[in-house]
């Protein structure tokens, strides 16, 4: 018994080293407006309601933070305009 | 690693095409189109070992923006040409893409007795429930009762259901999903493709311009958003009684069942007659 419970606090005490502050996986989204037809999938689905139309209707994102990266978008855009993908350092000053 | 739509427009879409392509704004084609593309990048064929056919109308369409070998044939016939690539080539991975009126009314011999043949193909038929391209004319699947510029009064003659229509002619893979439903869809689509036998996936899809607007439902998000309310998956209409599911749109894997195919039967015949040289 004393055997499992040392083991026992051995896991207790691995899995508390492993769990570190939990970041938030962040997500960019890229809008192709030159093929965008502004059918407003985009905008009705989103699930965190975070793609707002802009002047001419078609998609545009003010808080990338918020975006889940469910991918809901992308899949049912029948335009091909919308692109999400995880988001990586920028590394020069004209990287999109 | 998810597929990225950024990774199929540069791989699968022909660029000297001009896009965006000529679908309304909004239209399920573009949203099944890309479905297509995922299954297709997933299962890692060649671009060389796929092919495409298509009949008339506006999913008639989609060959001519994707990098495959492509058909884009006569009216209702896209099955038929199918079936003459498959049995020249019997490795190739042949797709079929019809719409609603394409493959049951017009097509529609080619369509049960492909099914009944069991050729190892793949049907992808887009039901939008009325003939879009040509002004909004009923087609099969067109609902009791509602609208289109050839029954101005109410539509008098009942529906099919396309899916159960392949059950009963004997496919051996028959799926549905609606546009809302883009991940299901994609995967029906790939298990579709893999399938050995005649598979078929109807997708459900909205074509808001010619019947949405005739019969009051609104446009591209609403009727999206009553394919998501209406729609019900195989497990859960199981429990269901048939009163519960009027209205309802079973979405999911309707058949699966393993059957001889027509390709390997005949490879099989051709061995039997030449070892009789001929006699019986």
């Amino acid at each position: 018994m004393k055997e499992k419970v040392e083991k026992q606090n051995v896991t207790e005490n691995t899995s508390a080293k492993k769990e570190p502050p939990k970041k938030k996986k962040l997500y960019d989204i890229a809008f192709y407006h030159d093929w965008c037809k502004a059918c407003g999938i985009c905008i009705a689905f989103c699930p965190k309601k975070i793609i707002t139309p802009d002047k001419s209707g078609k998609p545009m994102i003010e808080e990338p933070d918020k975006c889940i990266g469910c991918r809901f978008c992308e899949i049912h855009c029948p335009d091909f305009a919308i692109t999400v993908s995880d988001r990586r350092p920028k590394r020069r000053k004209d990287d999109v | 690693m998810a597929v990225t739509a950024q990774k199929i427009r540069h791989e699968y879409l022909r660029h000297n095409k001009k896009f965006p392509h000529v679908w309304c704004p909004g239209c399920g084609n573009g949203i099944v189109m890309a479905a297509l593309l995922r299954a297709i990048y997933r299962m890692e064929i060649s671009k060389d070992d796929v092919v495409l056919a298509s009949g008339i109308g506006c999913s008639g369409r989609m060959p001519t923006y994707l990098d495959f070998n492509t058909l884009h044939t006569t009216h209702g016939r896209a099955l038929t040409f199918a079936t003459g690539v498959k049995l020249a080539k019997p490795d190739l991975n042949v797709v079929a893409i019809m719409g609603d009126g394409d493959a049951t009314a017009i097509g529609g011999n080619h369509f049960i007795h492909a099914a009944r043949r069991n050729l190892n193909l793949t049907a992808i038929i887009i039901n939008n429930s009325i003939y879009g391209m040509t002004g909004g004319q009923y087609s099969p699947t067109t609902p009791f009762g509602s609208t289109s510029t050839t029954s101005v009064y109410g539509h008098i003659e009942h529906d099919f259901s396309i899916a159960e229509l392949a059950v009963t002619a004997g496919a051996s893979f028959v799926a549905r999903a609606t546009v809302y439903h883009g991940e299901l869809m994609d995967r029906l689509i790939e298990q579709a493709m893999r399938k050995r036998g005649f598979a078929v996936v109807e997708v459900i899809s909205n074509c808001h311009v010619q019947y949405g607007r005739r019969n009051k439902l609104g446009g591209a998000v609403d009727m999206l958003t009553s394919f998501k309310e209406n729609s019900i998956t195989v497990s859960k209409a199981e429990k269901l009684s048939p009163e519960e599911l009027e209205g309802k749109t079973t979405i999911g894997v309707l058949t699966d069942r393993e059957m001889p195919i027509s390709t390997e039967e005949y490879k099989k015949v051709r061995e039997r007659a030449s070892k009789t040289k001929g006699k019986i």
